[in-house]
């Protein structure tokens, strides 16, 4: 540019100058209000935590986690979070897809549906488990007579949380697919793909990362959720607790060993997050160093 | 026959996008399915390659009837206007999908690409993704990824629309040097009349979904079928007129009509290039002001206003113009050489009547 405009050559840089201070000003004060909303609201008390957990001593906390009701609830949960997080990707993936590639009717009122659990309380969706399946229930009578147990037992733990986890993966993946569009798909068809083709290498493929995405959030509520859980449950420690209602047990035994046991199972939780995320941005880093190296690679041929 | 429609309709809902087209591609041919946007073009285009189900009439590919063949039965090769290419596959996987699909053996399979590649010049790219192509390069490989499989025809959704202008003309060039020497059954959607005269062997042109016209550029431009297409490919003037006395009148100007009833409303249409313009006022019989000059090129666009008010287009080489000393604002005499009758029904289009002996139009004359 500057051998086109020769005479400009002294006042543009100037002028970028005080663009970018005054743009520095702005980004400094949006990135300080961030960091001091995630130290104080996410990082002081994620180590409060690990503190607290910790203040008894490493051995208390070995033994706060190997405790054998603390043991089954850990195994709970995980259970429960493996049977949950499959049956959220499969539901999720077929009401995107149903959403984002076909015109329907009734369309926006499925959104709405998916939409349901976030928008009800999960106490209430716990609620409502028990007025449909529990004892005085409607379905009740006939679930006794079969001698299927669904309320405070692991099949209730499990609906409970598929119907709080319903929407994560499809809420996830629904603006990704509507992104891609149906082109690549079409275009995999004229190429001779079949149908389940062109789903496993083109569509998976282009939602990954909004796949992944869902299936770490769906985890994550799946392990921790604890309204719609804890009405359903009926708190038996050993059978029926899953990690938070560990947590909250253990912290209403109100002595200090049992408080610092709350917390260690606790930490475990945020542990488990914790993990998922490093998992989730290992993939990421991953995915960005194939590309540069396949970019660097196609520059020196 | 490569490809052939025969009666061909299509309807989404109450809309009619595709009505009772027929028309025939021959082996080899690179046509061009020409007409304004919502024309009912790439209809027509996915109906042959079966991402449609025609709502009445046959599809025939090759002798056969594919109507109930799918998109993966017809060996098609297709290019979306878009490309679509495969984002997470880098250049070599995306050409090597149809190949991997149809289960090529890897030898073979390799020896394939490595040929396209060679063809579309895109050595050294394999291994780059989509989004690190330029436009023009993903094109090529679009067009490499559906030619690979080997269809038995090239179908191709405005294959310029999305590079910039500097790269379309290149890539026109382009389409025309591979289809010589592949010389596969290339069928191209375009709304611009300039590409589908320049590239094409032969074209079809339609409006909402009804075929208007086929036949090669020169016949489509020469003899358009009815009005829309005389309208549509190149540039006309179209005047309103009275007939008196036999000849048709509008303002100063006065076209032989005998044939028309007398007081009858037609309209006049001449091509840009039949208005021949001189700076010489004793030259020709009409006058006027040139208002304007655009330069299209070599052409030049020149507008010209006449006493009555009436403006009409005309085209001179930059020689021709300069050569005469033209500029903005003069006075200048001219003569409309060729021009024809139109009556209100596309169907009546009137033959072209010569003013002046007709000298042989020039191939800039078609732009």
């Amino acid at each position: 540019m500057t051998t086109f405009f020769p005479g400009k050559r002294g006042t543009a840089p100037r002028a970028a100058q005080r663009g970018v201070e005054e743009s520095s000003l702005a980004k400094w004060t949006l990135i300080g209000i961030a960091l001091v909303f995630c130290v104080g609201f996410l990082l002081l008390p994620l180590l409060n935590v690990f503190a607290q957990a910790l203040a008894k001593g490493g051995a208390h906390y070995w033994r706060s986690l190997t405790e054998p009701d603390s043991r089954a609830a850990i195994r709970l949960t995980l259970m429960v979070a493996a049977i949950c997080v499959p049956l959220n990707v499969l539901f999720g993936l077929a009401a995107a897809w149903a959403i984002a590639k076909f015109e329907f009717r009734g369309k926006p009122f499925l959104v709405t549906l998916i939409d349901l659990p976030f928008s009800v309380s999960p106490v209430v969706a716990g609620l409502m488990l028990v007025v449909l399946l529990g004892q005085q229930g409607f379905f009740g009578e006939w679930l006794a007579a079969h001698e299927i147990k669904i309320i405070f037992a692991v099949p209730g733990l499990v609906l409970a949380t598929v119907f709080i986890t319903f929407p994560f993966v499809a809420r996830e993946l629904i603006p990704v697919m509507q992104a891609a569009g149906t082109e690549q798909e079409e275009a995999a068809l004229t190429l001779g793909a079949s149908g389940w083709q062109t789903f496993w290498h083109v569509t998976l493929p282009s939602v990954k990362w909004g796949l992944i995405y869902g299936v770490i959030l769906c985890n994550a509520r799946a392990m921790g959720e604890f309204g719609a859980v804890s009405v359903v449950s009926g708190h038996i420690a050993g059978l029926t607790e899953t990690m938070p209602l560990r947590v909250q047990a253990l912290y209403e035994g109100a002595t200090t060993a049992t408080t610092a046991a709350a917390f260690a199972v606790a930490s475990l939780l945020a542990l488990l997050a914790l993990l998922t995320l490093g998992v989730k941005s290992a993939l990421e880093w991953r995915q960005a160093r194939a590309e540069r190296i396949a970019a660097s690679g196609a520059g020196q041929r | 026959m490569s490809i052939e429609l025969q009666g061909v309709t299509k309807k989404f809902g109450d809309t009619v996008a595709v009505n009772n087209v027929s028309f025939s591609v021959r082996e080899g041919e690179l046509m061009a399915l020409l007409g304004p946007s919502g024309g009912g073009k790439t209809t027509v285009l996915r109906l042959v390659a079966g991402l449609e189900m025609p709502t009445a009439g046959d599809v025939f590919i090759r002798g056969r009837r594919v109507n109930d063949l799918s998109v993966q039965q017809r060996n098609i090769g297709f290019v979306f206007q878009n490309y679509a290419l495969f984002k997470n596959m880098n250049v070599f996987r995306n050409i090597a999908f149809g190949l991997k699909i149809k289960k090529w053996k890897r030898a073979r399979m390799q020896a394939r690409i490595e040929e396209l590649l060679k063809l579309f010049g895109l050595e050294g790219l394999e291994r780059r993704y989509p989004h690190q192509l330029s436009g023009g390069q993903r094109q090529r490989v679009a067009i490499a990824r559906a030619l690979a499989p080997q269809p038995s025809v090239l179908l191709l959704d405005e294959p310029f629309g999305a590079v910039d202008a500097r790269i379309r003309q290149e890539l026109r060039e382009w389409l025309v040097t591979l289809h010589h020497d592949l010389n596969v059954t290339t069928v191209f959607v375009t709304h611009d009349q300039e590409e589908a005269l320049e590239v094409a062997n032969r074209i079809v042109i339609f409006s909402g979904g009804v075929l208007e016209q086929v036949g090669t550029p020169r016949e489509v431009y020469d003899q358009p079928a009815n009005e829309f297409v005389a309208r549509f490919i190149g540039a006309m003037n179209v005047l309103e007129a009275k007939v008196r006395e036999g000849v048709a009148r509008i303002g100063e100007l006065e076209f032989p009509a005998s044939g028309e009833a007398e007081g009858q409303q037609v309209r006049v249409g001449f091509r840009p290039y039949a208005v021949q313009v001189s700076a010489d006022l004793t030259r020709y019989r009409y006058h006027a002001v040139l208002q304007h000059t655009f330069f299209l090129g070599v052409l030049l666009r020149l507008e010209l206003e006449l006493p009555s008010g009436l403006t009409l287009r005309a085209r001179m080489t930059k020689e021709d113009y300069a050569q005469q000393g033209l500029e903005d604002g003069r006075r200048v005499s001219f003569q409309i050489r060729q021009y024809r009758l139109l009556a209100g029904e596309a169907a009546a289009l009137g033959p072209e009547a010569e003013l002046q002996p007709e000298t042989p139009p020039v191939l800039g004359d078609y732009i």
